[in-house]
This record gives C-alpha cells, structure tokens and sequence, in this order.
C-alpha cells in the first residue's frame, strides 16, 4: 500500500517536472528549415502536396529507413510462422454476408488504394497509405476465404523488385539530378497534374507495391498457419 | 467550439484506453484499444493532419485489431485442444 501511494507521488512529481514543456509557449514564427520548404518546394520539385514533397524528396533517406524497418519485421513474422505447417481442416465457412460484402468491396478497395498511391503528390495520402489499404482489401479476401492460398514467389519478387527499383532511382538522382533520391531525374512537368513532380509518383507506387505486399504477406502468414 | 470537441474526444480516448486494460473479455478490449486508434486519427484530421490520420485510421484501427483478434483466437485454438 506504501509503495502504491510512493510510486503516485513519484508520478505527480515528474507531471509536475514535466509541466514547463507542456505549457511552453509555441513560437508563432516559423523555423528556417519550414520556411525553405513552403517556399521553395513548390517550384524546386513540383509537387502539390507538400508533405509529400518533404517526405520523399527532402526526408526521402528517412523514408527509405522506415521501409527498410518494415521490410525486416516481415521478414521476422515471416520466419517465425513460416516453419509452422498450414492450417488446413477446421476453417469455418465464412457466412454469405461476409463473402458477398468480400466479393463486392475488395476490388473498390484495391483501386482505392491505388488511386491513393498514384495521386500521393497531389493529395494526401502515399504510398504507404495506398499500400495498407491494399493489404485491407486483401484482408477482406483471405476472411471470406475466396483465397485460400498466396503465390509466395510472385508476391515476394513483386516486394523485392519494386525495393530495388525504389533504391535505383534514387542512386539515379545521384547521377543525373542533385542528390540522392532527387526526384528531377524526370521533366517536372505542368504544376498540379497527374504526370508531374518528376520521380516522386513512380517513388509512390513502388513504395504502394512494396507496403502492400509485405503486410498481405503478415496477415497471410498469421492467418493460415498453426503451430505444429 | 473545436476545443469542446478535442475535450470530448479526449475523454472518450481516456475511457476507451481504460476499457481495454480493465475489460475481462479480451475481444471486447482489442476493440476498445481500436476505438482509441480511431479517435485519435479523427483528433488528426482536425489538427488538419490528413496525412497521419489516414495512417492512423488504417494501421491503428484496422490492421493493428486484426492482427490482435488473430493472435487471440490461435491461443484460444490451443488451449481448447491440449497437445501432447
């Protein structure tokens, strides 16, 4: 009981050490780093999302890391679950409502995604937002069991590929525009429209590809298999 | 007017946060713990953040509960039938 009330008191002191952070006045002004990026970002790289612009092309190598972070962890579900044998008999059928909702939402999911991947320099949302609502759709698919099993090998060149093309246009920045993952390898094109801002949509539907992949291959692999 | 709403979403991410560490039944907490996810990606889109909340929307709410229930449901698959 003594140690509950010490352990409250301890809690309330550190609010307390920790209350000039909360309520410390935010500067109105910008930083010069922001400043840079409102102001030139438009007219450097071309694109009218500008979250994305600082996402791919600014912080591209941030974004590259977090793609690797997630490659990893399904490679480590994937080698733990992968050993166990397949799940065969006692699968439930799924009801009629669950396989016709599945049958009549996945495909509307899918092109969502897509539509959300290819238009990531335009609105909000990218690739790995396009690619997780892939993977829902995909989801929709293995629980109404119109999938029963994946194609491995298709799905795994398809992650690998678009990671190494994800990582060879951005060696190619190196050697035709300013930097790595510079997206003016390509021609800018006119503000706003589809085909514009350079590398930056064809960088999206690879990451698209590549987070959609992986995390059907998650659900994939928690769902059919059972621990021998 | 905004601020009541971001008060009252904040209480009900406390509540459901509080629901799904005490709740007994462990299906009725994962869902709590979604609830938590989908308020807070409704708490990004005010703070005009639509980037986050469709992250958070997707991966909170949706993929992360899934992939709970799925683990829930094999370790109840293993205890209703022991092995040797």
């Amino acid at each position: 009981m003594i140690s509950r009330w010490i352990a409250f008191i301890a809690l309330i002191l550190t609010a307390l050490v920790l209350l000039p952070f909360v309520t410390m006045p935010v500067s109105e002004e910008l930083t010069e780093t922001a400043a840079y990026y409102l102001e030139k970002g438009p007219e450097e790289l071309g694109a009218a999302n500008l979250v994305t612009s600082i996402i791919v092309t600014y912080r591209g190598l941030d974004t590259l890391g977090e793609v690797a972070v997630l490659f990893f962890a399904t490679t480590g579900v994937g080698l733990l679950l992968g050993k166990m044998g397949a799940r065969e008999d006692k699968i439930h059928p799924a009801s009629e409502i669950l396989s016709t909702g599945a049958s009549l939402l996945y495909p509307i999911l899918l092109l969502f995604g897509a539509y959300i991947f290819i238009h990531g320099h335009l609105t909000p949302g990218g690739g790995f937002q396009g690619g997780v609502v892939i993977a829902t759709g995909f989801l929709l698919l293995l629980l109404s069991q119109r999938v029963k099993k994946v194609n491995h090998t298709v799905m795994n060149l398809l992650e690998s590929l678009s990671g190494a093309a994800y990582v060879g246009i951005g060696a190619a920045g190196l050697f035709l525009a300013g930097g790595f993952l510079d997206n003016r390898i390509l021609p800018l094109g006119e503000f706003g429209r589809l085909f514009s801002a350079g590398a930056i949509p064809l960088i999206y539907v690879l990451v698209g590809l590549k987070v959609g992949t992986e995390l059907s291959a998650i659900l994939e692999n928690m769902k059919g298999r059972e621990p021998v | 007017m905004i601020t009541v709403l971001m008060i009252v979403l904040g209480v009900m991410m406390i509540a459901g946060a509080l629901l799904a560490v005490y709740m007994k039944n462990l299906t009725a907490a994962i869902i709590a713990s979604g609830s938590v996810s989908l308020i807070a990606s409704l708490m990004y889109l005010i703070l005009a953040a639509p980037d986050v909340a469709m992250t958070e929307a997707a991966i909170g709410s949706g993929l992360t509960t899934v992939v709970f229930l799925y683990a829930l449901s094999r370790m109840r698959g293993k205890k209703e039938e022991p092995r040797d």
